[in-house]
């Protein structure tokens, strides 16, 4: 009992605290932002011209600093491609499974409930992680006008980060896991990447502590709070072996959703907030509204997990805060939609050359979507229905695809040109992948949409069976695997258009 | 870059304040649960918890859920699948299989239902033998396939509609049986058994 008054009085102290600070903050106007500040990513001559995806002018005056780390960069984002092929094969696998369970059956290591798990890990830890941290990098000089520090660290975190992902599927496969969603790798392996993760970091902020720059751009918001929060996060939940049965599913939900608000979403989203100006030409629409989107996150989405526990014996209490949390995620959704959208539509025309752009605006429509969406079913009514089925896994896949892949595509086509110094030679080969991803993940997440809802009807049907929810789902499934197929092939131009790039010698005419 | 510090340690902030509200508070509350000792499904001896383990390596987590809504979530205890669940019932479950979806049925209380082996060896083995329109993955790698005239050896269960073919378990299939025939949480909560003087405890 005295223990559970400390606790209350601790945390109690801390949010007085925290916000103490943000009203000092407040007060020494660190927090406001300067509209004009928005401006701060044009160099001379790049502000109202549209940015063509080919090396123009514009990008060879930021040659410098878009170089400064490129052998690391190009590392990281190489990397994130190779895990999204192996991954992406896995999930059409398990996709093919669902509907065809004796597709690549009757064997150990390609039963369902190992590929799926690898599939998750290896897109999670990755592609995702890789892709977001490279681009955020590659950013960094760009926003703070100063080039990339201690650039060293960064191959070896790099080689760590991929040993640990290497390692944590072994263990997958040979069932050496912690058998937790989302953190299935091995403990000491979390603790691995972990380490690389903080390491990553370093860069990050040696660099921002040189920048001379009077104001620092919102992209960096995103990325300073979401280095800080992998390693936090990621630790305290390696301490789920000291829970038990509900508190340790708390404990597993309150991680498995931050680690896609607080890491996987902020690189999103500073990537969209630095690329659509950057490629229109003209600042993002409300340069205040984004301290509204970028607070909100860091207050409410911390505290969304246990929606994922609605009906479970969890406390009603933590599950209602949860709730309340989530709906309050309308606000930051909304502010980063308005700022967003408002921008992308004001310059619409320049989606019409830019296929980068077309990636970044399909990710920040993505994103909106997906976010209301997790939102609406966290509320009980909705949840009671949509909650354990595929409608969760579409929502997954709108989130980390829709929005999160599709705008790392969309940087890693602007930022592999300005590393390397030569264009893609297949400019067409993009536009195609575009198409393909899209028009996949529209099927995918639209189908399975479906599919889950009449699966959660039926689930919650006295007078049906179990039987008539297993049914009903099979065609949504196979629709499933025809947009993962799409997705699939978006994906081998990809990697082709990478391979391409690489194996090219021509320097940009 | 004094700015950058806020982004940092507010962002830290906002985490461990979340961190104590998921972490730590409930927490307490959840040892409340475990210093009573009452729970409803036994402790789980080595054999269980070796099926425990085969039960997470295969990922059956991933399309079974071990947790039981009440009726006005959903059409649980219409199912067949026992009453809504307790905190009490989860207290020797590390790490904990509460489960996100229903792919399949939900298996809190799977050994009251079903409590034959043979039914579950068979099911594993080929799901489609028993349940056509399954779309569960079989397990047969978990088993040997014999033709005998008599029993090849014990808990071998003979496979339907053939000429005398018997599966023969794995030890991994064998505990994955007896943890699911375990799977009871439909009762009253009581005491942890006392372990036996001089016998070997769980």
């Amino acid at each position: 009992m005295d223990t559970q008054l400390l606790f209350l009085i601790l945390t109690f102290a801390i949010s007085v605290l925290g916000m103490l600070a943000f009203i000092v903050a407040l007060m020494q106007k660190q927090v406001l932002v300067p509209p004009e500040a928005a401006k701060a990513i044009f160099a001379e001559g790049e502000f109202g011209s549209t940015e063509p995806d080919r090396i123009s002018e514009m990008s060879r005056q930021w040659k410098v600093l878009d170089q400064s780390a490129k052998g690391p960069i190009l590392y990281f984002l190489i990397s994130s491609a190779v895990w999204l092929l192996i991954g992406s094969f896995l999930g059409l696998a398990v996709s093919i499974k669902v509907h065809s369970p004796e597709f690549l059956g009757g064997h150990d290591f390609l039963t369902f409930g190992k590929l799926r798990t690898l599939h998750l890990n290896i897109i999670a830890y990755g592609w995702l992680s890789f892709a977001g941290l490279g681009l955020s990098l590659w950013l960094v000089p760009r926003i703070t006008k100063v080039p990339l520090r201690n650039v060293g660290i960064l191959s070896l975190a790099g080689t760590l980060w991929n040993i640990g992902v290497c390692l944590g599927c072994a263990g997958i496969l040979y069932g050496v896991t912690d058998g937790l969603e989302w953190l299935e790798f091995w403990w000491p392996i979390d603790i691995l990447l972990a380490v690389a993760g903080a390491m990553v970091a370093i860069p990050l902020f040696t660099t921002v502590l040189q920048s001379k720059e009077e104001h620092l751009y919102v992209t960096l918001w995103y990325s300073l709070a979401a280095f800080t929060w992998f390693p936090v996060l990621f630790v305290i939940a390696n301490t789920h072996f000291m829970h038990t049965g509900i508190q340790q599913g708390i404990v597993n939900w309150w991680f498995a959703h931050n680690v896609l608000g607080l890491w996987v979403t902020p690189l999103g989203l500073g990537i969209v907030y630095y690329l659509l100006p950057k490629i229109t030409g003209f600042p993002i629409a409300s340069y205040q509204l984004s301290l509204f989107g970028f607070w909100g996150l860091a207050l409410f989405y911390s505290q969304v997990g246990a929606h994922h526990l609605i009906g479970s014996p969890a406390p009603t209490w933590l599950v209602n805060v949860s709730i309340v949390m989530s709906v309050g995620m309308v606000v930051p959704v909304v502010s980063v939609a308005i700022n967003h959208h408002v921008s992308a539509f004001r310059h619409l025309h320049a989606l019409k050359d830019s296929v980068v752009l077309r990636f970044v605006v399909f990710g920040a429509m993505m994103y909106t979507l997906s976010s209301l969406q997790g939102c609406l079913h966290s509320l009980r009514t909705f949840n009671y229905i949509t909650h354990f089925t595929h409608w969760t896994v579409s929502h997954a896949h709108l989130g980390l695809y829709g929005f999160t892949t599709m705008v790392f595509f969309g940087g890693i086509y602007f930022a592999m040109p300005r590393l390397l110094g030569r264009d893609w030679r297949k400019p067409r080969l993009i536009n195609t992948h575009f198409w393909l991803a899209s028009v996949g993940v529209l099927i995918y997440a639209v189908g399975l949409g479906i599919g889950g809802y009449l699966q959660g009807l039926e689930l919650r049907n006295p007078d049906g069976s179990f039987e008539a929810s297993v049914r009903v789902t099979v065609p949504y499934l196979f629709t499933r695997s025809v947009g993962g197929t799409l997705m699939l092939l978006s994906h081998l131009l990809f990697a082709y258009n990478i391979f391409d790039l690489l194996r090219s010698s021509e320097p940009a005419s | 870059m004094k700015k950058a510090y806020i982004f940092v340690f507010g962002g830290a902030s906002t985490l461990l304040l979340s961190a104590f509200l998921f972490v730590l508070l409930p927490r307490l509350q959840a040892g409340e649960v475990e210093k009573a000792g009452l729970s409803a499904q036994v402790p789980y001896d080595e054999i269980q918890a070796r099926g425990r383990e085969v039960y997470i390596e295969y990922g059956c987590i991933y399309c079974h859920s071990q947790q039981v809504r009440d009726p006005l979530a959903g059409a649980d205890e219409s199912f067949g699948w026992g009453p809504p669940s307790r905190p009490s019932d989860y207290i020797y479950d590390k790490p904990h299989l509460l489960g996100t979806s229903r792919t399949g049925p939900d298996l809190s209380n799977i050994g009251s239902r079903q409590p034959s082996l043979e039914w579950h060896h068979l099911h594993l083995y080929n799901p489609r033998l028993l349940v056509d329109w399954s779309v569960m993955p079989d397990f047969s790698f978990l088993y040997e396939r014999v033709k005998s005239e008599s029993t090849p050896s014990e808990g071998a269960v003979e496979l339907p509609d053939t000429d005398h073919e018997w599966i023969i378990p794995s030890a991994e299939a064998a505990a994955l049986v007896e943890y699911l025939a375990c799977l009871k949480r439909d009762g009253e909560p009581k005491p942890r058994p006392e372990p036996e003087k001089g016998g070997k405890t769980p």
